[in-house]
């Protein structure tokens, strides 16, 4: 009835921490009287008032019969001494297993914040070199320059190369064109002269030149005769 | 107003009947005030990091005695033949 119309979210949102649980309950006299009642009573009767008033109220429910004494009364007085004994004996041990389990939660809790921590650490570690090494972004485009004006350099000088060397086949042919050209003519017109000069020998030329020439031999034989 | 904001411990004796005026006895106001007590008396014996046998033992020995109070009728009628 009073959940379903319950409003959620009224007060303002706040962040600080829940408060953590109390250490210890209230203190408790006995396990069934709380602590409060023997302040309540002790500035009047002091310390021995409520053990008085509880003695009193006893004998008093047992004599007028308001608290019958019967079979119930052995039953509850047995089970009664059973549980006391049950706790005195093995209560700090049920208590050192609770404590050990709420310290593994808080344990395990804790070593997920400081994973959380670490994890987030290292992040801004990373993030801190990755700054570092923008730093050296500047060297890192000179370098890529460099290489760019690099090959340009390269591939000009190469092509410069190629223009020169075709230019210089070019110019060689013409040289060797003209070489052979000359060559040409002038054996050309070496045979030609020649040619003209055998033709113009005529017969009379010819026998006189014979016979000039065995003159020229029998003076050569001559002189040669002498000479030896 | 401010008279029944304070808790019932906190009151004197001579305002007990008009704290009692200002309280809300419907349904709602009822169910509303046993939620109070109860979240009051868990948060202080039950709800704590290292609580002891006082916590359930106030309550079960509050059920004893509810439950003798409301079976004293059958009770005080004890059967005089019994051992015999």
């Amino acid at each position: 009835v009073l959940h379903s119309t319950r409003p959620l979210h009224t007060s303002q949102q706040c962040s600080a921490p829940v408060p953590p649980l109390p250490e210890k309950g209230g203190e408790v006299r006995h396990g069934l009287i709380p602590e409060e009642f023997f302040q309540f009573l002790y500035p009047k009767t002091g310390v021995t008032g409520p053990y008085m008033l509880g003695t009193g109220l006893l004998l008093y429910l047992l004599s007028k019969e308001i608290y019958v004494v019967n079979h119930e009364t052995v039953a509850s007085a047995c089970i009664l001494a059973v549980i006391i004994y049950g706790v005195k004996k093995f209560g700090p041990d049920v208590a050192a297993f609770a404590d050990k389990l709420n310290e593994e939660k808080v344990a395990s809790a804790l070593a997920v914040k400081n994973e959380a921590i670490k994890d987030l650490e290292t992040a801004i570690e990373q993030e801190k070199k990755e700054q570092w090494r923008v730093e050296g972004r500047s060297y890192l485009f000179d370098a890529k320059r460099n290489n760019v004006a690099m090959l340009l350099e390269t591939n000009y000088r190469e092509r410069l190369m190629t223009v020169y060397s075709e230019v210089k086949k070019r110019l060689d042919y013409q040289l060797a064109m003209q070489n052979l050209k000359r060559q040409k003519e002038q054996d050309h017109m070496i045979q030609w002269v020649e040619k003209s000069v055998i033709q113009s020998i005529t017969p009379q030329q010819q026998k006189e030149s014979v016979a000039k020439c065995i003159l020229d031999l029998k003076a050569l034989s001559r002189s040669a005769q002498a000479a030896a | 107003g401010p008279l029944s904001e304070q808790r019932l411990m906190d009151m004197k004796l001579g305002q007990l009947p008009m704290w009692l005026a200002t309280c809300d006895f419907s349904p709602r106001g009822l169910l509303g005030g046993v939620q109070k007590a109860w979240s009051s008396y868990y948060d202080k014996y039950i709800n704590v990091k290292r609580g002891g046998p006082a916590g359930i033992s106030m309550l079960l020995a509050g059920y004893c005695l509810l439950s003798y109070g409301w079976n004293y009728q059958h009770i005080s009628k004890i059967s005089f033949l019994v051992s015999i």
